[in-house]
């Protein structure tokens, strides 16, 4: 016990140290701005055509990334994402090709997604299912659906006001990616960092126990954490389908898993209770960076997945704090 | 008797504090040596030393006469020390024997291959010497804590081990189990081990050991024999300044007159408790004493809220209280027994704990008003005198008296009615004890009712008004604290008066 006084004490000059951890994903996603705008910065890589392109392409995982930050600070994980995101898609697109106007197709949409999160909050929070094994199943389960219901077919959108809302479209010049992406981002930083909300939902991934014993509902946090995300997810199927004026089932692929890398990175501990939106922001920029780069090097498809992985594992490698 | 361990002019520094100044200790053949002292005193740091986890800034050590040059935990094992740690370092899904042989199996000659026979047999052999009945080939993750504790001596025994060194092995061990452990280092010293034995409980190291000694901010203060000491004079050379007032009992004055603000009636639970009933005033603090299992924990945590009674009532303040979030709104708080599981959230701040049970108080329309909530949080630590070096470190960081002070100020902010408090200064030195036993009287002067759950009589008997002594499912004895003349009498209620007291827990 004594070695913990100690410890206290050994930790005040060590400050530096904390920080470097804490600004891990800002630091390198600065050297990898450094790095390509040397290299590449004449093949195009600095235009603001480009940026805006990195901010459109990582908009989705942003806004996935934001929700996939309260789930993992409440200490659940969500897998069911990127299947959720397709499922939200194609039902915003049915329904507006059944003739209805798209904001009813939006709401649809969202409701969807939502249905999803309670259907996985509810197998983690009454049935108590651990949430990887939930979100797993449900992944596969939804991606099923995706496919069932157009039978694989594209089902595309027609209504220009919907695409220039969520996806194609600019707003006074700026990409409406980029400004969703950077709403959800603050409405997501607003939310984990001054309200109670926020704090409950940190507590409860810390320690269960201590924020049960503290008063904190944590079967409704965790519930809402899952909710949320399933909102998310359907947002972010819209802007698929908004940028690409269609609805596909195999939207959002493997986005739960550039989710995931992005909260990481950012600095939110994978076991709960440490979450920071801006670190998230900031890692799904990094990633999207990463692969834009690589694509305007030259690098092929097989080269680029190489260097991403193993960009992502070098970055969490210098944010882990050292063993002890 | 000659010395085993001659430990001398120890000196070690963290970040150029200096935690031990020349520190001298012996240790003789076949002693159990009791190390005691507040945290921070550096009784873990001299014994991290000793079992080479830290390396010695100065100083030597010889063991059995001859100076020891270790540098790693493995040479202090070959050189015959060996630890037994709070957090037991057994793997719960190996076998007893795969884990008396971890790392050390023994293989059939020539090959690579673990002789499981031969490790079972050897694994029994040892369990038999030291008199306990455990299947070596039993999963550790199926054994009680007491038996895993065991294992643990087991291990280090297969190991050669002459010097044991034990840190507060009674901590989350049933009182049954801590009699069987003493029976079992007792043996031990018979057939010529030597222990160094830390823990908190005065009352354990009057039982069990042979001398004791005493540091305090990195020195050792005190070298005697345990017989010719008693509890306050080893409270007095740890706290320093002979001043130790805190931790005796002084009369508050004649019950206060109020009406009761909490009710027990008639209390049935799924487990052990067959029919509670008792009240408590406000201003008043009540000790329920009882054995360890006797149900102590349930009753409060269904007066918190927590837990479903079988039948019964609890009232507060005049109306049943109906579920947690109704207990909290309506001024109940509970430290919980366990702060690591249940009182806090580790790796957040200090800050961040204290508001914890009080984020709908700092929440305006939308957000939290930190401003206000950081003015709350700045009194809790003054008030309780947390030594933090601010609100904003990690509670892990801090020592478990200091822990156990965020637990208790979480609540303050609230000014609770009701405070119920379950095993509160367990792991606690003693000055961080003194302080809290403080706090709490002088909330109960405010007018909080305190619930105060105890396995520590000594306790009991320095903080209560009142004591309950839970027996057999029921409240078998009330007594007011000014009509027990000693713990032992109150030992004996608690037994149930079936048998003689233990020399186990009184002092």
């Amino acid at each position: 016990m004594q070695s913990k006084a100690i410890a206290a004490r050994r930790s005040a000059p060590s400050m530096r140290d904390i920080q470097w951890q804490n600004y891990v994903v800002y630091i390198f996603f600065a050297a990898v701005l450094v790095f390509f705008s040397v290299t590449i910065g004449d093949k195009g890589f600095l235009s603001v055509m480009n940026l805006f392109n990195i901010a459109r392409t990582t908009a989705m995982i942003t806004v996935i990334a934001v929700a996939m930050t309260f789930v993992i600070s409440a200490g659940e994980l969500d897998l069911s994402v990127g299947s959720t995101a397709a499922l939200a898609a194609l039902t915003c697109a049915l329904v507006m090709q059944a003739g209805y106007p798209w904001p009813a197709a939006v709401i649809a949409a969202l409701l969807a997604g939502m249905a999803v999160g309670s259907l996985n909050g509810f197998f983690v929070t009454v049935i108590g299912i651990p949430s990887f094994l939930v979100t797993l199943g449900m992944m596969q389960f939804i991606r099923g659906v995706d496919m069932r219901v157009t039978y694989t077919n594209p089902v595309s959108i027609s209504n220009q006001t919907f695409n220039a809302l969520f996806g194609s479209g600019n707003i006074g010049g700026v990409p409406s990616l980029l400004i969703w992406s950077v709403a959800i981002a603050i409405l997501g930083h607003v939310v984990l960092k001054y309200t109670a909300f926020g704090r409950a939902v940190l507590a409860t991934g810390g320690n269960r126990l201590a924020a049960e014993y503290s008063g904190i509902k944590t079967r409704r946090i965790k519930f809402a954490v899952f909710l949320m995300s399933g909102a998310a997810a359907a947002l972010a199927g819209m802007l698929y389908s908004g940028m690409m004026q269609t609805a596909r089932f195999n939207f959002g692929e493997g986005a739960e898993l550039m989710a995931i890398a992005a909260v990481i990175l950012g600095g939110t501990s994978l076991f709960g209770g440490k979450g920071t939106i801006l670190g998230t922001f900031a890692g799904s920029l990094l990633i999207g960076t990463i692969n834009n780069g690589l694509i305007i090097m030259g690098l092929d498809v097989s080269e680029q997945m190489m260097v991403a992985g193993g960009i992502i594992i070098l970055a969490v490698a210098f944010g882990k704090k050292p063993a002890t | 008797m000659t010395d085993i361990l001659s430990m001398s002019e120890i000196r070690k520094c963290f970040a150029q504090i200096p935690v031990l100044k020349r520190v001298n200790f012996t240790l003789r053949r076949g002693e159990i040596h009791a190390l005691m002292g507040g945290n921070g005193a550096g009784k873990s740091t001299l014994m991290k030393i000793l079992t080479g986890v830290y390396q010695r800034d100065g100083g030597t050590i010889r063991i059995d006469g001859q100076t020891a040059h270790y540098h790693d935990t493995l040479s202090a094992e070959r050189a015959g020390v060996a630890m037994i740690f709070q957090e037991f370092s057994l793997v719960p899904t190996l076998t007893v024997a795969q884990n008396i042989f971890l790392g050390r199996e023994p293989k059939y000659p020539g090959t690579p291959f673990i002789n499981n026979t031969e490790m079972v047999r050897r694994s029994r052999a040892l369990l038999r010497d030291l008199g306990v009945d455990i299947d070596p080939e039993q999963q550790v993750s199926g054994l009680s804590v007491g038996l895993m504790q065991i294992v643990e001596i087991a291990k280090a025994l297969s190991k050669k081990a002459r010097i044991l060194v034990m840190d507060e092995p009674t901590s989350s061990l049933s009182e049954t189990e801590t009699g069987a452990l003493f029976a079992l280092v007792r043996r031990l010293r018979a057939q010529g081990l030597s222990v160094v034995y830390i823990s908190h409980r005065m009352a354990e190291i009057l039982t069990l050991c042979d001398r004791v000694t005493v540091m305090r901010d990195g020195e050792t203060v005190m070298t005697a024999d345990c017989s010719a000491l008693s509890v306050q004079t080893i409270i007095g050379a740890m706290l320093g300044e002979g001043n130790s007032a805190s931790f005796v009992w002084h009369d508050r004055g004649p019950a206060p007159q109020a009406e009761p603000i909490l009710e027990v009636r008639s209390l049935r639970l799924a487990k052990r408790i067959d029919d509670v009933s008792f009240d408590i005033r406000p201003g008043e603090i009540v000790g329920l004493a009882g054995l360890m299992g006797s149900g102590r924990t349930e009753i409060a945590e269904t007066i918190f809220g927590r837990r479903a009674a079988l039948s019964g009532e609890i009232i507060f303040d005049g109306a049943p209280v109906r579920g947690q979030a109704d207990a909290i709104s309506r001024g109940i708080a509970m430290v919980p027994e366990d702060r690591r599981k249940m009182g806090l959230v580790l790796d957040h701040s200090v800050g961040d704990n204290i508001v914890l049970p009080n984020l709908a108080r700092f929440t305006g329309l939308l957000f939290m008003r930190d401003q206000q909530a950081r003015a709350t949080v700045d009194r809790t630590i003054r008030d309780l005198s947390i030594k933090t070096d601010g609100p904003d470190k990690l509670a892990r960081l801090l020592s478990g008296g200091n822990q156990q002070k965020i637990v208790i100020g979480k609540w303050l902010a609230r000014d609770p009615r009701l405070l119920i408090l379950d095993e509160p200064t367990i792991g606690v030195d003693i000055g961080a004890k003194s302080e809290i036993v403080e706090t709490v009287r002088a909330m109960a002067d405010r007018g909080t009712a305190v619930l105060v759950i105890s396995s520590e009589l000594e306790e009991l008997m320095a903080i209560s008004d009142r004591i309950l002594v839970l027996h057999g499912g029921r409240i078998a004895d009330q007594m007011n604290r000014r009509d027990v003349a000693n713990e032992e009498e109150l030992h004996h209620a608690i037994q149930g008066h079936s048998r003689p007291a233990l020399r186990t827990i009184d002092a």
